[in-house]
């Protein structure tokens, strides 16, 4: 599903955020990247959803290889990709059922399935109630929440967490992880850059560590992969 | 195979529907966005319409002129040249028929010979024309139409009408006064045009700088909305639709605003018009001309608001 080769990827001022970076990622995976601050998890995401330029290597996802991937053709790889942020990246102006729809109003759908889908996601996490609310009057797992909610509403066939539980307490933590890992049970392609080592390694997933900018550790889920139905 | 057909046809309605829905509510929410910052709004809405106001107040004033001029009765003449060797019978004939007319006053006859020796008067060349064996110059009417015949219009129909008769080989109209008048006009209509065009400019560069300004507001919108997939185009249109808006609204009240001027100048005009015995009726732009300003508005708007966007919305990405 996700494939990175060589990647490197080096910003203006001459920082290195990844050095030579392979690996790859199945479909239907649920993969942990961990490392220090600083250590490229970020940078590893934003390159899958075309947010940064690799300088160098070749990154293919779902068949498709992204790498010098045309402007025009960016919205239609996001699309596919389901973004979670530590800092919610919310419209503050907005409802949370607008803020949810969003991606649904882009593509296009019509106005009742929006509608529809949007409300099956926010009863997925739990917020129909607050469906009309703004996202300053909620609290910091409610804000995630709908993160996550609009991340999903579409579907995509990949989830990207950066720092989902970042600011959290534990419980709210655990709680955000389990969400993530029901829609892996699904069937979605969830990656989750998170320096919670102690949380992630409860889930028994595939953890790739990053120290400078490069794949130190890969360690597999301790329970042999089996196929999952989608 | 036929069930098929119609499926895709209903699908690619369905697609245009959608998309029209998805335009009418951008176009009315971005209607919304300037109604829910009025002093901003009414500001850039106020500098367009006097921008728009100034040309079209200045076209509808050259407009009125020409009216006006156009109902002037002048000195109007004209000037019939009769074929080249008409003998001075015949010319005398065609004058008395002429002169017969209802729309015509009097007729005068310059022949060929009083020609020749005016011209030789007057242009110097007296010795070398005397070496002319035939004189080229032909007989002259000069024609002065009736009271009612003056005015430009009845005094081309009068002038086709005399271009007609056999002995007539040019018929010309002379109404020196109109032509200076028309040429003066001339002038000040290009004047206006490069005015308008200046102007013009400016609303460019107003609708630009706001919708620049608006862009800069909502960054983090845009780049939550480029984030989860949006096409350039998806995020273009609530700025396109912004500047058409103003571009409208500049419209509207440019259309105000000539119309109160035109009301203000109603009142003296018509004063002025009783003193000269003239009827008069002060022009507005009309339907056509208030058509024309709206629209004007408008595309200048989304022009205005395409160049902002082409310039300032590539460079928010979201990081």
């Amino acid at each position: 599903m996700i494939s990175f080769q060589d990647v490197s990827k080096r910003y203006p001022t001459g920082f290195e955020a990844l050095n030579r970076l392979t690996f790859r990622i199945e479909r239907g995976e649920m993969v942990f990247i961990t490392g220090h601050s600083g250590a490229g998890k970020s940078t590893l995401l934003k390159l899958i959803a075309a947010i940064e330029r690799p300088s160098r290597g070749q990154i293919v996802i779902d068949n498709r290889n992204v790498t010098n991937l045309s402007r025009r053709r960016i919205p239609l790889l996001r699309r596919k990709v389901g973004l979670v942020f530590q800092n919610y990246q919310l419209l503050h102006d907005r409802t949370v059922f607008d803020n949810v729809s969003l991606p649904l109003v882009i593509a296009g759908v019509p106005q009742l399935e929006v509608r529809k889908r949007t409300r099956a996601a926010l009863h997925k996490l739990g917020l129909l109630k607050r469906e009309n609310a703004l996202p300053i009057t909620l609290s910091g797992g409610e804000q995630q929440r709908v993160s996550i909610a609009r991340a999903v509403v579409n579907r995509p066939p990949i989830l990207l967490a950066d720092e989902p539980t970042g600011n959290l307490d534990p419980a709210l933590s655990e709680e955000i992880m389990q969400l993530l890992e029901q829609f892996n049970q699904v069937g979605v392609t969830v990656l989750v850059a998170s320096h919670a080592i102690d949380l992630i390694s409860r889930f028994n997933k595939r953890i790739i560590t990053l120290q400078n900018g490069q794949l130190v550790r890969t360690e597999a889920a301790a329970e042999p992969r089996t196929a999952r139905a989608i | 195979m036929a069930r098929g057909a119609i499926f895709a046809r209903s699908a690619l309605g369905a697609k245009l529907y959608i998309y029209g829905q998805a335009h009418l509510r951008t176009l009315l929410a971005s209607l919304g966005r300037i109604w829910r910052a009025p002093v901003s709004s009414i500001m850039t809405t106020a500098v367009i319409g006097i921008a728009l106001a100034l040309p079209c107040g200045l076209y509808v004033l050259l407009a009125n002129l020409q009216t006006i001029a156009g109902g002037w009765d002048n000195t109007a003449s004209i000037s019939l040249f009769l074929k080249v060797d008409t003998p001075l019978a015949a010319a005398r004939d065609v004058a008395a028929e002429i002169g017969q007319r209802g729309d015509v006053e009097s007729v005068r006859l310059i022949s060929a010979a009083q020609a020749m020796a005016e011209f030789k008067e007057s242009s110097g060349f007296g010795g070398a024309l005397d070496k002319l064996e035939r004189n080229p110059l032909p007989s002259v009417l000069v024609v002065t139409p009736a009271a009612g015949t003056r005015r430009p219009l009845e005094a081309n129909s009068l002038l086709a009408a005399l271009n007609t008769l056999p002995a007539v080989d040019l018929a010309q109209l002379d109404m020196e006064w109109l032509q200076r008048l028309q040429a003066i006009m001339n002038i000040a209509r290009r004047g206006v045009t490069a005015i308008a065009i200046l102007l013009g400019l400016a609303v460019l560069l107003i609708v630009g700088n706001t919708i620049r300004l608006d862009i800069q507001n909502r960054r983090e919108e845009i780049e939550v909305t480029k984030l989860v997939g949006a096409t350039d185009g998806f995020v273009r249109r609530p700025f396109l639709y912004g500047g058409v808006w103003y571009g409208l609204l500049g419209g509207a009240l440019a259309w105000l605003l000539v119309g109160g001027a035109l009301l203000l100048i109603d009142g003296p005009a018509a004063h002025l018009a009783l003193l000269y015995g003239a009827d008069h009726q002060l022009l507005g732009p009309g339907f056509r001309g208030t058509l024309l300003l709206l629209g004007t508005g408008a595309a200048l708007g989304l022009l205005g608001s395409w160049l902002a966007v082409g310039r300032h919305l590539s460079l928010v990405e979201p990081h």
